[in-house]
């Protein structure tokens, strides 16, 4: 029978990988002087884990790196070997690289493994170094025998069988063996050329016997020439819990001496014994024949380019509370259908009633089902400990990292999404914020910076923010380099908001150098886009020589927007809740006309484009003239724009649907909905309306230069 | 059909002449149109389309086909004819269009559906319309019971230009 | 057939071995941990416990003990997973009351071969 073990792989490497990320964590957090015992346990396990499925599921290669790390671990564990530095630095490399392999396996490639025979290596030197009691890596063997025998051990097949004086010890029964079975397993592999004669010499009388121990000594004759390998095994466990004398039966028979008494008494014991061995024997010989193949399962193998994996763990209570709700469904939509088959107007009452229980099922079954998508964000923030450490050490900085709001919870895909822009904007904080431990000194702060990273729900949105203690950003720097950049003029005045917000621009580094971690260009812009085509937003502020401040704002989902229906003309739209800023009554007033083209909006203290819906979109509408007008202020790449539309209408969810899939990309357009009448109404893209109107905070300001 | 048959050795079976398509057609400004039935899902009334800014003007904009987002294009507005005012006659034809990248779901509005027939491939002219601007879209012409039909090639009217 | 206690804190290993035994006909319960192990062996009864050593919250060796106080496991053959061939390991086991061990890693057929050693 064979089993494909390939059907266990998936979740053996998504253990591994959790496993790994326990190591990582285990070692980040353990104190070099005075480890923590039950930390040590866990990454050992963790190693421990990982050698035994690989080794199982056919990963020699990890399994052999796996096990210098686990037999380093331990000596540690067992106290024979100190925890130093050098060791947790060798220790976090190997879990980068055991990821690594896994990954790469994962993918279906052979694994690079000049990093794995490195890093062997030098485990390997350490383990010799110091003459400690480590086995030497030898990687796991199945079944190996145990030595011990009393007799000569030859391995070759005796001549004519064997003799076998069995004496086990009076507690040999309370280990769970059980003579009878061994004597079963020696007829088996001697074809039943077996003779077993019990010798009671031990029996002590009625009142002194225990009967939970056995008393019993055995001796067994084997008349077939099998391999002493064979009984080697079935006495493998016991070994040391009895004595075991085998000899090869030459030209002599060596038959233990039994005393008469128990001669006669053993005919009897003897074909009980016999007996049931034969009974039982050919009753294991039927049942090999009626084996049963193991049905298998053919699954491709997992391909992953990286480690996201197409599975979600969920809990069980939310899978309950899903069937509950899905119950209530059900009952809902009977107690519909019953109305519905004789009804008439006095039932209307009932109808409503009914109908507003199926709003609130369905309602509750769309948040459960979509908590099932929703995943601690711990699992995004568990990568930045290490980070951040790698990070202060390659910079000379000291940096504590506080997280706060683990347990906020989020869309799977979306924290998939969210990892990567996050780490920018952490290494951006210890490159550029955080000052040398020297230059905090002198400015009277503490020589250890702090970067802060806190989760929280709020108003149907999750937000995170990332906050340092650092020189915060250097608006003049800003702004001269986007003078540099062409992006303003030399005499622009901003707000401190806009200047900030120059840094999301694309190409903005105020790096002096590209320092090998950030200002590669790959930058902030792209932060930007990453986190809007999650239909997300970022803000920055900022305080000179106390720190900075990043906030992202992430819808709960990316199949549904929060929506503010708008009319133009006979059409419907949406904007994204998100992205308004305020909507406020058209006031001829506040309406400036720049250039005498562009329509300005006076808001607080500063000026916002307007744009006509109905022009961008060419949308029929009655009159141009604009009083009783709305005017939507949208935020969009940090630039405000004001959108003319006829009238708002409620807010409401709505399921994003596609309309690329069967149409076309349309500027302007991020996707449609389907409105409660079954009628489609799009969704606006403000970043694309907003070039779409070839509106810029540049134009506007050298319009208003001009005016 | 069965392509497979015994030959006789005295009679000759042109492989050809056994295979067909099959078309749906419809009637556009008094000429006949077919399109593949295979790509045809369903036809249905016309009804009124949400509007999508800055598209093409041959597309009147976009149904809910149950639960997904499909454009509707007039047929006659993509060959430049002039357009009528959409009658009780008016339908829609949903049509589910192969290319190689995937497929494409849209809608055609024509102006009444005519019939289905059986075309042998053989039947098939597929050149000489000349220097016709819609050429592109003509995968061929047949003449069946002594008229004309045109027959469409779906794929050319997925790219909307 | 026969009711086995599987226990290992691997999930991947408690499918692997549980497909394998169920495969082979008999009944498996899981447990990831001494904890879990010690609560199912006292709520039913059990004919064989196969168990890793290394887990969090209770070990091999300590379920194996603690089975071992139990009435009803005084005989239950107990062989635990082991991937240390290492002598003192394997008298460790002993001495916690295991019947034997099997070495890790091990395919599907060495498993069953050991389960019929004490099964038969």
């Amino acid at each position: 029978m064979s089993i494909d073990l390939s059907q266990f792989h998936q979740v053996f490497y998504e253990e591994s990988y959790e496993g790994l990320d326990a190591m990582e964590q285990g070692l980040l957090e353990m104190d070099i002087e005075a480890p923590d015992d039950e930390v040590i346990n866990t990454i050992f396990r963790a190693a421990h884990s990982i050698k035994g499925g690989s080794g199982t599921f056919g990963f020699n290669q990890v399994a052999e790196f796996t096990h210098v790390v686990e037999t380093l671990l331990d000596e540690v564990r067992s106290g024979d070997r100190a925890m130093n530095q050098s060791i947790m630095d060798l220790l976090l490399v190997s879990v980068d690289c055991m990821r690594s392999l896994l990954q790469e396996l994962q993918a279906g490639d052979d694994p690079d493994l000049t990093q794995a025979k490195d890093l062997k290596a030098q485990f390997e030197a350490i383990l010799k170094g110091d003459a400690a009691p480590a086995e030497q890596a030898a990687g796991g063997d199945g079944g190996d025998i145990t030595d011990g025998d009393a007799a000569d051990a030859s391995d070759g097949a005796g001549g004519q069988g064997y003799h076998i004086h069995f004496v086990p010890e009076e507690t040999l029964l309370q280990t769970g063996n059980e003579p009878t079975r061994m004597f079963r397993q020696l007829a088996e592999v001697s074809e039943n050329n077996i003779e077993v004669m019990a010798s009671f010499d031990r029996m002590p009388s009625l009142t002194a016997m225990n009967p939970e121990h056995c008393y019993l000594a055995w001796d067994i004759k084997i008349t077939k020439a099998i391999d002493r390998s064979e009984i080697d095994e079935v006495f493998e466990w016991v070994i040391d819990d009895a004595e075991v004398i085998i000899t090869e039966l030459g030209s002599e028979e060596t038959v233990s001496a039994a005393t008469d008494p128990v001669n006669t008494e053993n005919t009897e014991p003897q074909s009980e014994v016999a007996d049931p061995i034969v009974q039982k024997t050919d009753e294991t010989a039927s049942e090999d024949k009626t084996a049963v193949q193991a049905p298998v399962k053919e699954k491709a193998k997992a391909k992953a380019a990286s480690p996201e994996s197409s599975s979600i763990r969920v809990s069980i209570d939310k899978v309950d509370s899903l069937i509950n709700m899905v119950g209530e469904l059900v009952i809902t939509q009977s107690m519909l259908g019953q109305l519905g088959q004789n009804f008439d107007i006095s039932r209307v009452q009932r109808l409503q009633e009914g109908l507003a229980q199926l709003e609130h099922n369905t309602r509750e079954l769309q948040e459960s089902v979509m908590k099932i998508r929703m995943m601690p964000i711990s699992f995004v923030f568990s990568r930045f400990p290490r980070l951040v450490r790698d990070v202060s050490r390659t910079l000379e900085k000291k940096i504590d990292l506080v997280l706060s709001g683990e347990n906020t919870e989020l869309d799977k895909t979306v924290m998939e999404k969210i990892g990567d822009p996050m780490v920018h904007l952490i290494r951006n904080s210890i490159d550029h914020g955080i000052e040398m431990p020297d230059v905090r000194a002198a400015a009277g702060k503490s020589e250890t910076g702090t970067v802060e990273l806190n989760a929280f729900h709020q108003s149907g949105n999750i937000v995170i923010e990332i906050k340092d203690d650092g020189a915060g950003l250097n608006k003049e720097r800003i702004q001269q380099k986007a003078v540099e950049n062409g992006l303003i003029d030399e005499t622009t005045i901003l707000t401190d908001e806009q200047i900030f917000d120059l840094i999301f621009q694309p190409g903005f580094s105020t790096a002096d150098a590209v320092s090998d971690l950030s200002g590669r260009g790959v930058g902030m812009d792209v932060v930007r886009r990453n986190i809007a085509s999650l239909n997300g937003s970022i803000e920055v502020s900022s305080e000179t020589g106390l720190g900075s401040r990043f906030v992202i704002r992430l819808p709960l989902t990316l199949a549904i927007l929060d929506g503010q229906l708008v009319k133009v003309g006979d059409e419907i739209f949406i904007f994204p809740l998100v992205s308004i800023v305020e909507s406020i009554q058209m006031d001829d007033s506040s309406i400036n006309n720049v250039g005498g083209h562009s329509d300005v909006l006076q808001l607080r203290d500063e000026y916002v484009p307007i744009v006509q819906l109905h022009e961008l979109f060419s949308v029929n509408v009655e009159d141009t003239i604009d009083d009783d007008k709305i005017i939507v202020v949208v935020e969009t790449d940090g630039e405000k724009i004001g959108v003319v539309v006829d009238e708002l209408l409620g807010q409401q969810q709505v399921v994003i649907k596609s309309l690329e899939e069967n149409f076309k990309k349309v500027e302007g357009i991020s996707g449609a909905t389907i409105l409660g009448d079954g009628t489609v109404a799009l969704i606006v893209d403000v970043s694309g309306l907003s070039k779409m109107s070839g509106t810029s905070i540049k134009q506007i300001e050298s319009a208003h230069k001009a005016a | 059909m069965s392509a497979v048959e015994e030959l006789d050795s005295d009679e000759k079976v042109d492989i050809d002449q056994v295979t067909t398509e099959q078309y749906l057609t419809f009637i556009m400004e008094g000429e006949e149109y077919g399109v593949d039935i295979l790509a045809v899902q369903e036809i249905r009334g016309w009804e009124s389309a949400t509007p999508v800014p800055n598209s093409p003007g041959y597309i009147k904009g976009v149904i809910n086909l149950r639960g997904t987002i499909v454009p509707i294009m007039d047929l006659r507005g993509r060959f430049d004819l002039t357009k009528p005012e959409y009658g009780p006659e008016t339908v829609v034809i949903v049509l589910k269009i192969e290319f190689d990248k995937g497929s494409r779901i849209m809608g055609i509005i024509v102006d009444a559906i005519s019939d289905v027939y059986d075309v042998p491939l053989d039947d098939i002219k597929r050149t000489g319309f000349g220097e016709n601007q819609n050429a592109r879209f003509i995968k061929g012409l047949v003449t069946v019971n002594k008229h004309m039909v045109i027959l469409l090639k779906l794929e050319q009217f997925i790219t909307f230009d | 057939m026969a009711k086995i206690l599987a226990v290992d804190d691997s999930a991947s290993m408690r499918q692997m071995v549980s497909f394998t035994l169920k495969g082979a006909g008999h009944d498996v319960i899981e447990a990831s941990d001494g904890v879990e192990a010690l609560k199912l062996a006292q709520g039913q009864s059990v004919d064989l416990v196969l168990s890793d050593v290394n887990m969090p919250n209770m070990d091999g060796l300590t379920l194996c003990k603690n089975l071992r106080q139990l009435a009803t496991y005084k005989f239950t053959p107990i062989l635990m997973l082991t991937t240390e061939s290492a002598g003192d390991k394997k008298m460790e086991g002993k001495s916690a009351g295991a019947t034997g061990w099997i070495v890790k890693p091990f395919n599907p057929d060495q498993l069953l071969t050991t389960i019929k050693k004490v099964l038969g």
